[in-house]
């Protein structure tokens, strides 16, 4: 089903993994199963940090833009605190209220955040470094990505609470109707990319370094993009399903403990897989500004040597981390700064505005591929 | 039996058994929002029924179209119009659900027959996994091309019928009942309510 990191020359953890335990006696197939598991932890685990050190930004970001100082005792520059609040939500109550209904009021939260863990499938940080290279790619975070607003319902409806509703109801309408721009900007890089893997995106990018990449050649598409993650993660200009002064806090209403927790996971989560998703398909991902190829040879070294392939593998990882924080931050920046709006401007904004740009985008993106395939990708 | 093998049969088995138990929920139990929920459990083991067919971008557009866009419209046209109202006895409500069951067991005898009888070829064409995308695109290109427009001018339709019923500020009657339209009810005045209730406090 799951085909696991394609063989191609340069890096490839698993064949060595695979290799050293068939060196130590153990047949194929178990071999096989101890490597199963170790990419999904890693990327878990990834997952989780990147949300420590996310949570962790936003408090001192917050701080930094408001004049404060932010979280200080919990560990050097307060980089403990996001722990400690993730201790107290587990140590809370987990409460389900009287009238509520229990069975829904459990799998909401777990249906917000199973499918947003389950696109870190695609996120590729190297070549060879992703879970699973599959041909659907891109598609498949964005089919994914619209499981969630009935996670988001059937947390509304089941709290029994009328700010709940209301919260869950904007969700769904938010996440539907941006969604169809986002799908449309994606489309116009599939297009020139001539694939949905993630992996052939940023290989696409590559050659020339910064000049290849994507953000150059749809400006648009990336604007369109970014402004529609950010509507997708409820990020603030477009935090309505849980705007604190209409709606209490929207679908998270009644949640307490670690079911509350799952919601915040899972926004940050997302938040920081779409700043992943936007450095690989507009940022080119794990490519370096300037080519590792010609910095290799200006160092006289080959770039299939083991040590370089360990230098430029690292480096790839570093480059994407960094361009998704690069985007985090500005995500934070603009929670702090702009005003957030309103339910009829944010439905305006998405089908009036953002939808026929998208449109004009794709064609124009068609066009030039027509006219110049060169530099579109023919 | 390799560990592949048995994996795929295990999943076989569990989205399977998913698929069946919730389409029951979704005909038989009484609260819809449930069967609302239990329909999208059913589109999504279908989509991981295609997912062990080797056929990932039918998967993937199945979760986005089914569960995504259907039953997400669905969820929300219930919660908007979730009254709770008790519905009048419908009279003989046993035998309508004998007769309705009667049909629906027929029809499935009728499909059992089908299965048995027909001669499947074994093992089937063979999967042509990550290609198909690309295979998709070029039938709906060429062979497929007619039928594909009919169902996008079919969308168009419908959608410009949406249209023209949620606006019925356009029109001066009612659509369905030929009663002319109160437009004052549409076109509501933009003064807050504060302040034309402190305008009829200052005027006694």
């Amino acid at each position: 089903m799951l085909t696991f990191a394609v063989v191609t020359p340069g890096l490839d953890l698993q064949s060595s993994f695979l290799e050293l335990l068939e060196g130590l006696g153990l047949s194929q197939g178990l071999a096989q199963l101890l490597w199963l598991p170790l990419p999904m932890l890693t990327v878990l685990v990834a997952a989780v940090v990147g949300v420590l050190v996310n949570v962790w930004l936003e408090r001192k970001i917050s701080a930094a833009v408001q004049q404060r100082i932010g979280p200080e005792y919990a560990g050097a520059l307060g980089v403990l605190q996001p722990m400690a609040d993730g201790l107290k939500l587990l140590f809370k109550e987990d409460i389900i209220p009287a009238k509520a209904d229990g069975l829904l009021f459990t799998l909401g939260p777990v249906l917000v955040l199973v499918p947003v863990i389950l696109s870190w499938l695609v996120v590729p940080f190297g070549q060879n470094l992703l879970i699973s290279n599959v041909g659907v790619g891109v598609f498949l975070w964005i089919a994914l990505s619209s499981i969630q607003p009935i996670g988001l319902l059937m947390s509304g409806y089941s709290s029994n609470n009328k700010y709940s509703l209301l919260g869950g109801l904007r969700a769904a309408a938010q996440s539907i109707s941006y969604e169809i721009p986002l799908a449309l900007s994606v489309l116009a890089i599939v297009m020139m990319s001539n694939s949905l893997s993630t992996v052939d995106i940023v290989n696409q990018q590559t050659g020339a370094g910064i000049l290849s990449w994507n953000i150059w050649r749809q400006p648009v598409g990336f604007l369109i993009f970014w402004i529609c993650a950010l509507a997708e993660c409820e990020r603030l200009p477009f935090d309505l399903p849980e705007a604190e002064e209409e709606l209490v806090a929207g679908y998270q209403t009644e949640y307490s403990g670690m079911k509350f927790a799952l919601f915040y996971l899972g926004s940050y989560i997302n938040l920081v897989l779409s700043a992943l998703l936007v450095s690989v398909l507009y940022l080119g991902g794990w490519s370096f500004p300037i080519p590792v190829e010609w910095l290799a040879h200006l160092i006289g070294q080959s770039v299939e040597a083991p040590l370089v392939q360990v230098i430029t593998g690292s480096l790839g990882i570093v480059m994407t981390v960094l361009k998704a924080y690069l985007l985090v931050f500005f995500a934070i920046l603009l929670r702090w700064t702009v005003p957030r709006v309103r339910i009829d401007q944010l439905l305006d904004l998405g089908w009036k505005f953002l939808l026929p740009v998208a449109l004009v985008n794709l064609l124009i993106t068609a066009a030039l591929k027509l006219a110049f395939p060169a530099a579109f990708g023919g | 039996m390799t560990i592949a093998s048995t994996t795929e049969l295990i999943c076989f088995l569990v989205l399977s058994t998913t698929l069946v138990l919730g389409s029951l929920g979704v005909v038989l139990l009484p609260n819809i929002v449930y069967s609302a929920f239990l329909l999208g459990g059913v589109f999504l083991s279908v989509a991981g029924l295609y997912l062990l067919l080797n056929a990932s971008f039918v998967a993937a557009a199945q979760v986005l179209v089914y569960v995504g866009a259907v039953n997400v419209l669905i969820l929300f046209a219930i919660m908007l119009v979730n009254k709770k109202e008790t519905l009048a006895a419908i009279p003989g409500l046993a035998l309508r659900r004998l007769l309705s069951a009667a049909v629906c067991l027929g029809l499935f005898g009728l499909l059992l027959r089908v299965a048995f009888t027909t001669n499947w070829a074994l093992p089937g064409p063979l999967p042509v996994g990550e290609e198909a995308t690309v295979r998709i695109g070029e039938h709906l290109f060429s062979d497929y091309l007619l039928p594909f427009e009919l169902a996008s001018v079919l969308l168009l339709m419908a959608m410009i019928g949406a249209i023209v019923l949620a606006r019925r500020d356009v029109f001066s009657s009612d659509v369905i009942t030929g009663e002319p339209v109160d437009q004052g009810l549409i076109e509501k005045a933009r003064t807050p309510l504060l302040l034309e209730q402190r305008a009829l406090e200052k005027t006694p």
